[in-house]
C-alpha cells in the first residue's frame, strides 16, 4: 500500500477532502452517522492553522443557513447532518437551489438505512431530487474524499449547491485514502448579481427558470462523471444498475470471476439516461441495487412498469426495507445463500441502556414515583437523545419520540385536548436545537404542562459534543417568559430524590407552565474530562 | 492473503481498540483494509460489532459477507455466538469466557459456554484472569487481540506496533502493560490451538 495513504472513516474522508479542497467553514449539528465530519475538522491541526470555521450550530437549519452565508461571501462551505436533520434544514436547503451558490457549497446528508440510530430510514436522494441539484453518492472512502474537491468545483461551475449523500456503512467504515494536492481557500468575493439571494416572487420566478434550464447540464455532468461508469458484460440476461454502496456488494460477489452481466455504476445523479436506455434495450431484465429507498428503481419502473424488466426492492428480489449486504445482493441475483449456521435461539437480546451512574436514571425514578405511579401511563412525551431509552425497561416512563423538539409541543397539544397531567422530557441540547420555540408557544398560552429539561451538559447520544444550552437554560427559560417560581434546577442525586418528587408534585398542582431542570453532567463526558485532566497532570 | 473478521462485544468493552490494533498492523504491513464500526445509540451498553477486512487485493464490501468470516473475535461469550451466520465453515471463534451481564435475562453461563464448545473451531479463555495476572485488569481486550493474532497472517511485531500506537500518549507503563497482555493472549492461543 502507498505509505502516503491516510486511514479514514467515510465521514473523516469528506472532512479531510473539504479541508484539502480549500473549505473555509464547516457547519453541523451532531447526528449519527454524520457526527464525525465535524469532529474530525475540530480535531484537525491543519484546520486550526488555516483558521477554518468548525463550531457546532444550534441545529441543522442554522447550519445550512450559515454555510449559505459563507458561500454568499465567496468562500467554500460545507454543512453536514444526518438524514432527519435535513428535514429540519429543508427550508434553506430547497431554497438554496434557487439562490444558488457563490463560493462552493456542499450539503452532506448521512442516511441511516436499517435505522441503527435513527427514527426512520428516509433517503436523502429524494430531497436532492426535490431541490433539483446534483447528488454525489460515494461508494468508498477515496470517492468520499475526492467528491469534496469535485463537489466544490461543480458547485462553483454552475453556482449551485451540491449534495453528498452517504449512508451509515460508509460514514463509519475506515479505509485508505490517497490525498491530493491541496487548494488554497477562496478570497472573500460578494456575488456579482446583488439580487441573486433575494427570493422575492418576481426574482424567484427567474431563478426557478434558471434552475430548470440547468437540469440538462446536470445530466451532462452525470454522463461525463468520473464516478459513473458502464461496464460491458457478455451475459445480457441481466443488466445491473448499482448505486452507491450497492456497487460494492455487487462486486464483492464477483471478486474472483468478474461480473458476467453489464453493470452501470451510479455515484452521481441525476441518473445517466443514455446508459440506462442502452442497458434496458440490450438486457432481458434489469436489477436495481440501491442503499435506502428504491429511488432509481421507482423512476425506471414508472407507474405502469411498461418494460416489465425492472427488478429490485419494489418487486421483492431485494427486501423493501433495511440496508443491503453482500448476501442480500447475491440472493437478489438468484445465487446461492452463503449464510453460516444460525445463532442459537437461547441468546438474549441486548438493547442499548443508560450508562451506570447516568443522571437520567435518577430523573426517571423521580418521574415514575411522582407521575406514573399516581396517574398511570401515557402522560410523558419525550424527545431525541439518550433519555429516549427511558421508554425501555426498567423505566418505561415515556410515551413518545418523534423529532427534535416534539416533546414540548406534543405535551402542549395533549394538554389542549384535556390530558392532565401533561409532561415532557427533553435534553439540554435538544432544547436549544428545537425546543425553545415550542416553549414560547406554551408560555404565551399559559398551557398547563410540566417540562423536564434533563441537563447533562452535553449532546450525549452522539458522543458528548458541546451543547449550546450549557449555562444558558435558566436565562433562556426566564427570557421566554417562564415564571421564576415555576422554574427549578435540581441535581438528581439519590439523596435529593424526595425533594425532586415533591417539586414535581407541586408543579403538577400548578395550573400553568412549569420547567424543572435536573442537572448533572453526563457520566461519559465526566470520565473523559477526568482522564484528560489526569493526562495533563502526568505531562 | 485475506482475512475477514467479525469483532463482537458490548459497548464499552474496547472492541474498537482491538480493531485499531489489528487495522494498524495490517496497514503497516502494506495490506488493504476496510473496517466498519458501530457508533451512536448501540454504544450505550448494547451489543456492538465491528467488521474488519484485510486483504492483499482491493476490498469492495465494507461488511464481511455472511458465511465468509475467518474469525469471530469476541470480548464476551454470548456475543461470540450472535454472529455465527457470518462464520465460514472453516472459521474460528476466539472468545473471552467471562460474561458481561447487563441484562436481567442473560442465559445460564454454562449453557452459553456449552454452545461455544460445540463449535468445531474455537478458543475460549478466561481473559479477565489472564489480564489480572499481568497486573492490568483493564487489558482484557489486548489479551483477546493477542489470542486472535495467532490466526491473522500479519507479523506479530506489527501488532505490537499497533498497541504502541494506541496507548503511546498514556505513557510507557500503560504501553508495556498492554504489550504484556497481548503477549499472554498470544501464548494462550498458541498452547491451546
Amino acid at each position: 500500500m502507498d505509505t502516503k495513504k491516510m486511514l479514514l472513516l467515510g465521514d473523516e474522508a469528506i472532512a479531510q477532502g473539504a479541508i484539502d479542497a480549500g473549505v473555509s467553514g464547516f457547519y453541523a449539528y451532531p447526528g449519527t452517522p454524520s457526527t464525525e465530519i465535524m469532529e474530525y475538522a475540530q480535531h484537525s491541526k491543519e484546520a486550526a492553522e488555516k483558521n477554518i470555521h468548525r463550531r457546532w450550530s444550534a441545529n441543522e437549519k442554522t447550519a445550512v443557513e450559515a454555510a449559505l452565508g459563507m458561500s454568499y461571501a465567496g468562500k467554500r462551505a460545507i454543512a453536514s447532518m444526518k438524514h432527519v436533520g435535513l428535514n429540519v434544514a429543508a427550508d434553506p436547503f430547497i431554497n438554496s437551489a434557487l439562490t444558488g451558490a457563490n463560493g462552493g457549497l456542499i450539503i452532506v446528508s448521512a442516511d441511516d438505512p436499517s435505522m441503527h440510530s435513527s427514527q426512520d430510514e428516509q433517503d436523502s436522494r429524494f430531497f436532492g431530487k426535490f431541490a433539483m441539484i446534483p447528488i454525489l453518492e460515494p461508494c468508498n472512502v477515496q470517492e468520499a474524499y475526492d467528491m469534496a474537491f469535485y463537489g466544490f468545483d461543480l458547485s462553483e461551475k454552475y453556482k449551485i449547491p451540491v449534495m453528498i449523500r452517504i449512508t451509515t456503512r460508509l460514514a463509519h467504515s475506515r479505509g485508505g485514502v490517497v490525498p491530493r494536492k491541496k487548494i488554497e481557500q477562496n478570497k472573500m468575493k460578494l456575488p456579482e448579481n446583488k439580487r441573486q439571494y433575494v427570493l422575492l416572487p418576481a426574482i424567484a420566478r427567474k431563478s426557478y427558470k434558471h434552475l430548470l434550464e440547468l437540469q440538462n447540464k446536470f445530466l451532462e455532468e452525470s454522463i461525463n462523471s468520473p464516478f459513473n461508469k458502464y461496464m460491458e458484460g457478455k451475459d445480457k440476461s441481466l443488466g445491473i444498475i448499482a448505486c452507491g454502496l450497492g456497487y460494492n456488494y455487487l462486486m464483492e460477489n464477483f471478486q474472483d470471476t468478474g461480473c458476467p452481466y453489464p453493470v452501470l455504476k451510479i455515484s452521481q445523479y441525476p441518473p445517466t439516461v443514455p446508459q440506462i436506455a442502452k442497458m434496458v434495450d440490450e438486457c432481458n431484465e434489469i436489477l436495481v441495487l440501491e442503499e435506502g429507498m428504491p429511488v432509481v428503481e421507482e423512476l425506471l419502473r414508472g407507474m405502469l412498469n411498461r418494460t416489465g424488466k425492472m427488478k429490485g426492492r419494489m418487486s421483492g428480489e431485494i427486501p423493501r426495507d433495511g440496508e443491503l449486504s453482500p448476501n442480500i445482493v447475491r440472493m437478489g441475483m438468484g445465487m446461492e445463500d452463503l449464510t453460516g449456521n444460525a445463532a442459537p435461539s437461547m441468546l438474549a437480546q441486548r438493547p442499548p441502556s443508560l450508562c451506570k451512574g447516568c443522571p437520567h436514571i435518577d430523573t426517571y425514578k423521580a418521574i415514575n414515583e411522582a407521575i406514573k405511579s399516581v396517574y398511570g401511563d401515557g402522560h410523558i412525551f419525550s424527545d431525541i437523545g439518550c433519555y429516549t431509552l427511558g421508554a425501555l425497561p426498567p423505566f418505561e416512563s415515556i410515551n413518545s419520540c418523534v423529532d427534535m423538539g416534539a416533546s414540548i409541543t406534543m405535551a402542549k397539544g395533549a394538554a389542549d385536548a384535556g390530558l392532565f397531567p401533561s409532561c415532557c422530557v427533553i435534553g439540554d441540547s435538544t432544547f436549544t436545537h428545537s425546543g425553545m420555540t415550542g416553549l414560547l408557544d406554551v408560555v404565551i398560552e399559559k398551557t398547563n404542562i410540566v417540562v423536564f429539561i434533563v441537563d447533562n451538559s452535553t449532546t450525549g447520544m452522539t458522543g458528548g459534543q458541546d451543547s449550546h444550552a450549557l449555562g444558558r437554560i435558566q436565562d433562556i427559560c426566564l427570557g421566554l417568559g417562564v415564571e421564576k417560581e415555576h422554574f427549578h434546577i435540581i441535581n438528581p442525586l439519590p439523596k435529593n430524590h424526595n425533594e425532586f418528587v415533591e417539586i414535581i408534585k407541586k408543579e403538577i398542582a400548578y395550573n400553568g407552565p412549569s420547567v424543572i431542570v435536573p442537572t448533572r453532567e453526563c457520566v461519559q463526558t465526566y470520565k473523559l474530562h477526568a482522564s484528560k485532566d489526569k493526562e495533563k497532570s502526568n505531562e | 492473503m485475506k482475512c475477514n473478521i467479525v469483532l463482537a462485544g458490548v459497548g464499552g468493552q474496547g472492541i474498537l481498540s482491538i480493531a485499531t490494533v489489528i487495522g494498524y498492523a495490517a496497514v503497516d504491513s502494506g495490506l488493504f483494509l476496510k473496517q466498519a464500526e458501530v457508533h451512536g445509540m448501540s454504544q450505550r451498553g448494547g451489543a456492538v460489532l465491528s467488521h474488519l477486512r484485510i486483504s492483499d487485493k482491493e476490498i469492495y464490501s465494507d461488511l464481511v459477507p455472511e458465511g465468509r468470516a475467518d474469525l469471530i473475535i469476541s470480548a464476551e461469550p454470548m456475543e461470540s455466538l450472535r454472529y455465527l451466520p457470518f462464520l465460514s465453515k472453516e472459521g474460528w471463534i476466539i472468545t473471552n469466557k467471562n460474561p458481561f451481564i447487563n441484562i436481567p435475562n442473560y442465559p445460564a453461563i454454562e449453557s452459553i459456554l456449552a454452545e461455544v464448545e460445540k463449535q468445531p473451531h474455537h478458543i475460549s479463555f478466561d481473559g479477565d484472569g489472564i489480564a489480572k495476572n499481568t497486573g492490568n485488569a483493564r487489558g482484557v481486550n489486548m489479551v483477546i487481540a493477542g489470542a486472535a493474532s495467532v490466526f491473522i497472517d500479519i507479523p506479530f511485531e506489527k501488532m505490537k506496533e499497533g498497541v504502541r500506537f494506541i496507548f503511546n500518549r498514556k505513557g510507557e507503563d500503560i504501553v508495556n502493560k498492554n504489550l504484556m497482555a497481548l503477549e499472554e493472549g498470544r501464548k494462550y492461543a498458541l498452547e491451546h490451538r
